[in-house]
């Protein structure tokens, strides 16, 4: 056992079980999966990604890039989780990822001998022949043999929510820094949310041995954030990682609500918040870096911060004879903290030749370690001393420690580059990257305590004052303020064997190398040639080393060189979360109108129509085709009555003294013409000439009307006559607002329709009273509605609107009266065939494609007006007679099938694109006709009536012998409908 | 992207719905040079440009938006109404 007998933030007298890998295992409150495993000598948790070498924790936080694990089972089963972040609940199921058969005995360990073939490019240079062999062989071995977890492929159950938040300051970190800030702020009345992705806040406070007025940092911490807690105007989100800053003081954040608890009970797993803030301070600390040398991937080699967490935070240690590796003082601290908790360690070495470090261990100065040994992990280090002698070091772990790199990832999400800063030998969030941001400690440089502490209390004061908040006065808490001192060192020269900078995705400073001597040397072509910095941790630990590499290789200075930047998110986040809410019929909700369950009792077969579900057909008999429900339905409508739901369609109510003056500059055709009491069907152009959509136009008053569109194109349309109104034409006294869901709608139409509504209204409905395009106010059961005379069927019909919720009742009462007359309710597909053998358009038609000529609608532009549209409509293209017009087509001797989509090619001719003479835009077999038929644009069509044609689906296979018939295929007087 | 709607306040983006150069506010009375330009011709700033939004999920008002394409700052906002017919 590795755990030590005192101290950590844990619970001792609690355990919980869990396994990795199938071996039980115990931990306690406050472990982390990674701290558990190390308590309990495992020390190998993983494989790296392309040369499956062993691997162990490198580090202690969210950076982590070698223990990712599998965590949960079934569908719940999440890979790629970092084991140095997730907490342990009881019963949790770890299992390691990119190894076969075991962790312990991995096949493709293989590829680590191979690597001389898989280098930086291997893939551009190895695989190039035989050229098809890329995607059917090489590709597939090489994305089977290289990559991290699985997905459970089963749907994510996960629940996942999203949620808003709005706040004066965001305090991204809650370090000393962050939570002096946050204190700060607060104080002076500031609405503040501090954020930070650990579960026990405190940042490094709680991973070293350090004081505060006195206090440990941990205490101290502890007391800071309880009375952070208590202030109505703080919000303290723990397990809440920033994800990203973007516009407008926007930034993302996930918080992991139950991802360390066994049963959530009904809790969401994560929450991703989008948080508005005026002022944000960036208090995410700072991140160790390593040191390349040959072999420094084993387990049991890690950051020398990792180690003094492991010990102080977790009361672990995760070895027994203990080496430290340094360029910088830190290094010193490492060997003192684990001393001072009992940790043996058997030697320091320092890069640096000229110091002399106030510790007592035996100590290796300008020296550098050349090598490591061991299987599975750590055993020995071979040290060149400063005399250039070798010598064997018996460590089983060993702490590096390369300097920090400010967390400024955060800094770079709007495009900002980092700033270099020599003394600290890294970079520096560039000021004012983010609008409204300010970095303060150790995500601006500053490394000491003490920095932390002044930098959060400056920073908050000047948030208190921007804001025009109350001044405070705090006191500073005393804290140590140790100077930086480093002495730049990034890899190890001129020794044998490979070592790694990104251990994620397997390159070395061999890689690198390789990217320099093919000229892909700038940082850009470098990262994606190595492919360094390019995985799920995004080169936290591993791009500075590169580009020190590059810089030595080029002969130019590290800023010289430049860095890439940080994008969205900080660290990985599910799809679930950013998509939370918007999976299944959150991505497209349903609409039903008011008698939907009625008709749903009737029905099963449902079409969406935009966001609407409308009845398709009424099956009388379940083992019936839908064209024999279809052909039934549409038999009713011409020889009786049928009764189909319209309310989806757009009814919007238009108001003012304008109103009139308006409609005529928005439809093709004249309105103010329109007496009360009348409707006219109207054609809506965009200003480029198309046809946007047609409907109609019923005038209540001489100042009211109200007018339809086609169900998909309500809201289109809504939106264009409010920019007509608004932008174009504000002078004009006119109000506009959606009906839609107002009014409850339905086509009553047939032979017997009017003897129908006569019996139901007991008024008088003659043609006298209502005629053709026209309507009348109603009243049913002291209910007043309106009665329409229109029809889409071509029969005589009516619609009959009724306030919504009435809706359900109507459509009953209706449905029983056209039963009772040999009638009933007809569906989507019925009223599909009894408008394409009228010649009625949809938007099958009105695809956006054509112009009302093409229509054969040319008579409705006035010529006695502006309208939207009109100059453009009459551009040369589009009053061209060779323009694809609107026909009607029907087959000439017995045929299979008539479909939607096919193209029209002469006779004769080859089925080609350049033969292309046309396509069909609405088929259907009319049973009224006792054919198929179809409406198509034919180039030129309208001179072409008679002539044949034929109309070839090249997919479905089929060709057939057509003739050009005008598009009315039935009554084409309109006799019926005027009747 | 947050967007101060005169009418609702400030808002996120995601309620707004974008139609493109506010120079549609400026519609001509007749030309087919003139109705091309407008239909047509855009410029490409990089730098502040006068834009139409409208709060579709609030008020429905059209707004007149001067907002820098570089940084994505919304410098003005004015509803459309007030400024139509005008070319920007």
């Amino acid at each position: 056992m590795s755990r030590l007998a005192n101290g950590g933030l844990i619970d001792r007298d609690i355990s919980r079980p869990f396994t990795f890998d199938g071996q039980a295992y115990t931990a306690h409150p406050g472990d982390t999966l990674a701290s558990a495993l190390l308590a309990q000598d495992v020390r190998l948790m993983g494989r790296s990604f392309k040369y499956h070498r062993p691997r162990g924790v490198l580090t202690a936080g969210s950076e982590e890039p070698n223990a990712l694990m599998e965590i949960g089972v079934g569908a719940a089963r999440t890979p790629n989780t970092r084991a140095t972040t997730q907490e342990v609940y009881a019963g949790l199921v770890a299992q390691s990822q990119n190894c076969f058969p075991s962790l312990k005995t991995d096949f493709l360990a293989v590829n680590d001998l191979l690597a001389p073939f898989l280098g930086a490019g291997f893939y551009y240079k190895t695989f190039m022949w035989p050229k098809a062999f890329w995607e059917k062989l090489y590709e597939p071995i090489i994305r089977r043999a290289a990559g991290l977890g699985r997905l459970s492929g089963e749907p994510d159950q996960t629940l996942y929510q999203k949620a808003h938040a709005h706040c004066d300051l965001l305090v991204i970190g809650a370090g000393p820094a962050g939570l002096m800030a946050a204190s700060v702020a607060a104080k002076g009345g500031a609405k503040v949310i501090l954020a930070d992705e650990d579960f026990i806040l405190g940042g490094r406070l709680n991973s070293e041995d350090c004081e505060i007025n006195g206090q440990s940092g941990q205490s101290w911490a502890a007391k800071a954030v309880a009375e952070l807690k208590d202030m109505p105007n703080v919000t303290v989100m723990a397990r809440t990682t920033i994800t990203g800053a973007y516009d407008g003081g926007t930034y993302g954040a996930l918080e992991r609500v139950a991802d360390h608890i066994a049963q959530p009970n009904g809790a969401p797993t994560q929450i991703f918040w989008r948080i508005v803030t005026k002022r944000a301070i960036l208090a995410s600390g700072a991140h160790e870096r390593p040191i390349a040398f040959p072999n420094n991937d084993r387990p049991g080699i890690m950051l020398a911060s990792a180690l003094r967490t492991y010990v102080t935070r977790f009361g672990v240690t995760p070895g027994h004879r203990i080496a430290v590796f340094t360029n910088n003082d830190d290094g010193w601290r490492t060997v003192r903290d684990l001393q001072a908790a009992g940790v043996s360690v058997i030697a320091l070495i320092d890069t640096r030749p000229e110091v002399t470090p106030d510790v007592d261990c035996p100590v290796y100065t300008g020296a550098k370690v050349v090598n490591t040994a061991g299987r599975r992990g750590v055993e020995r280090l071979s040290l060149r001393k400063a005399n250039g002698a070798l010598q064997q070091v018996n460590a089983d772990c060993l702490a590096v420690s390369g300097g920090w790199n400010p967390a400024l990832h955060l800094s770079s999400h709007m495009g900002g580059r980092p700033e270099w800063r020599a003394n600290i030998a890294a970079f520096v969030p560039k000021p004012g990257a983010i609008p409204n941001l300010v970095a303060v400690g150790a995500a601006n440089g500053a490394f000491s305590t003490h920095a932390a502490l002044s930098d959060g209390m400056i920073a908050a004061k000047s948030v208190l004052k921007d804001l025009g908040l109350k001044q405070v006065r705090p006191k500073l808490p005393l804290a140590e303020d140790a100077p930086i001192q480093i002495t730049p060192f990034w890899h190890v020269s001129g020794e044998k064997g490979r070592a790694w900078l990104d251990f994620q995705n397997d390159v070395t400073v061999k890689d690198i190398k390789t990217a320099h001597a093919e000229n892909f040397r700038s940082v850009e072509h470098m990262k994606r040639y190595t492919t360094l910095g390019m995985a799920t941790d995004q080169g936290k630990l591993s791009n500075m080393g590169a580009l020190a590499i590059m810089a030595e290789l080029t002969g130019q200075s590290i800023p010289k060189v430049g860095t890439t930047i940080f994008r969205p998110p900080y660290t990985p986040v599910h799809m679930g979360a950013l998509g939370a809410g918007g999976a299944g019929k959150g991505f497209q909700p349903e609409r039903f109108p008011p008698a939907h369950d009625f008709m749903a009792e009737k029905t099963p077969h449902m079409i969406e129509a935009g966001l609407w579900y409308r009845p398709a057909y009424y099956p009388q008999n379940p083992a019936h085709h839908w064209r024999d429900s279809c052909d039934r339905e549409v038999n009713m409508v011409r020889s009786s009555v049928g009764v189909c739901d319209v309310t989806t369609l757009g009814k919007i109510d238009v108001q003012g003294a304008d109103a009139a003056e308006f409609l005529d500059r928005v439809y093709t055709n004249m309105i103010s013409t329109l007496k009360p009491g009348r409707v006219r069907y109207a054609l809506m152009l965009r200003e480029d000439g198309f046809v946007l959509d047609d409907g109609t136009v019923a005038r209540l008053v001489a100042d009211h009307f109200v007018i339809t569109t086609t169900t998909g194109a309500a809201g289109a349309v809504l939106s264009h006559l409010e920019f007509c109104a608004q932008c174009l034409w504000a002078e004009l006294d006119v109000q506009i607002i959606s009906v839609t869901e107002q009014w409850a709608q339905y086509a009553v139409a047939g032979p017997q329709s009017r003897a129908l509504l006569a019996d139901l209204l007991d008024t008088d409905i003659s043609d006298a009273a209502i005629p053709y395009m026209g309507w009348m106010d109603i009243t049913l059961g002291g209910i007043k509605g309106r009665l329409f005379r229109i029809s889409f069927s071509g029969e005589l019909a009516y619609e009959i609107a009724l306030p919504a919720r009435f809706g359900d009742a109507l459509m009953r009462e209706l449905d029983a009266r056209a039963k009772a007359m040999g009638g009933g309710l007809y569906g989507l597909e019925a009223l599909n065939v009894l408008r394409i053998e009228k010649g009625f358009l949809t938007h099958a038609e009105m695809d956006g494609r054509v112009v009302a000529a093409d229509l054969g609608m040319s008579g409705m532009l006035s010529g006695k007006k502006d309208f939207i549209g009109k100059i453009a409509s009459q551009r040369a293209g589009l009053i061209d007679p060779m323009r694809e017009q609107l026909v009607g087509i029907r087959p000439i001797g017995v045929v299979r099938q008539l479909l939607g989509g096919s193209i029209m090619v002469d006779v004769g001719a080859d089925a080609t694109r350049e033969n292309v003479q046309g396509y069909i835009s609405s088929a259907c077999y009319s049973p009224t006709l006792g054919g198929m038929i179809a409406m198509a644009f034919v180039k030129g069509g309208r001179t072409r009536i008679g002539a044949q044609i034929r109309a070839v689906d090249l997919v479905r296979d089929l060709d057939t012998l057509c003739e050009i018939v005008p598009v009315q295929f039935h009554d084409p007087e309109g006799g019926k409908l005027r009747g | 992207m947050r967007i101060p709607c005169p009418h609702c306040g400030e808002r996120d983006s995601r309620e707004f719905e974008y139609l493109g150069s506010a120079k549609l506010l400026a519609r001509p009375v007749t030309g087919a040079a003139e109705f091309h330009d407008y239909i047509h011709i855009r410029e490409n700033p990089a730098g502040p440009n006068a834009e139409l939004w409208q709060h579709i999920f609030g008020c429905r008002a059209w707004l007149h938006v001067v907002r820098d394409t570089v940084t994505h700052e919304v410098q003005t906002v004015t509803l459309a109404r007030e400024k139509a017919g005008v070319n920007p």
